[in-house]
């Protein structure tokens, strides 16, 4: 099933996103955690990658840290899934194995 | 005593680190001695001033309410890049506290100033 990958760094500040959409390949899927939830936000400077991104790739974001942060399912980008904890647990159990971009 | 003017530079997002938090303890220190102080959320640091926050799923302290408190501190001078905002999708309406927003001219005569800038 190929690779989950993991962000948990703001892409604001940290190139991490981008590394990994560079190398991720078609078919694997990327969860954004923790400060990596900024990136999901609708209107935000990563929403073109994404949207693009997410032709190829699986996308989710942990809604825990997402609600942390203040934010609303509503202002995720399109073609994000939300998970929980137990989500995200299914997903590193679905794909051979788990690239945490740190 | 000469009272000077402090400008407090919030650069980090909230949760991430710990530096949103400190910033806010060592402000509140600096009010106790009657300084003339002013917040500037910059960058990452506008996602302090974001409504809502609820961290109680990843069991950490919402410690957000205290920018609404700082008032009474006679902190009463915020500033939040517009920039900044934008490029995260953001606008003034999702600020839990009243907070002008600057360009980034604005913010150049900002940081000239001010006597001293703590960086957080």
């Amino acid at each position: 099933m190929g690779i989950l990958h993991t962000v948990n760094k703001s892409p604001f500040e940290k190139s991490s996103l981008q590394s990994c959409l560079r190398y991720a390949k078609p078919g694997s899927a990327l969860l954004l955690m923790e400060d990596g939830v900024y990136a999901a936000l609708r209107g935000g400077a990563f929403e073109e990658p994404l949207k693009r991104a997410a032709a190829d790739l699986s996308l989710y974001c942990l809604e825990p840290d997402l609600k942390a942060r203040g934010f609303p399912p509503e202002r995720l980008i399109d073609g994000i899934r939300l998970v929980d904890y137990g989500g995200f647990v299914d997903l590193a159990v679905e794909y051979d194995k788990v690239q945490a971009w740190l | 005593m000469e009272i000077k003017k402090f400008l407090y530079l919030n650069r980090r997002a909230p949760y991430g680190s710990g530096y949103a938090q400190e910033s806010l303890d060592v402000v509140l220190i600096g009010a106790a001695f009657d300084q003339d102080i002013s917040l500037l959320f910059l960058d990452d640091g506008v996602f302090q001033l974001k409504g809502g926050q609820d961290p109680a799923d990843i069991d950490l302290k919402d410690f957000s309410p205290a920018y609404c408190a700082l008032d009474m501190y006679d902190v009463e001078k915020l500033y939040v890049s517009g920039e900044s905002l934008a490029a995260r999708g953001l606008s003034g309406k999702d600020l839990l506290v009243k907070a002008e927003v600057l360009n980034d001219a604005q913010i150049r005569d900002l940081l000239d100033e001010h006597d001293v800038i703590f960086s957080f």
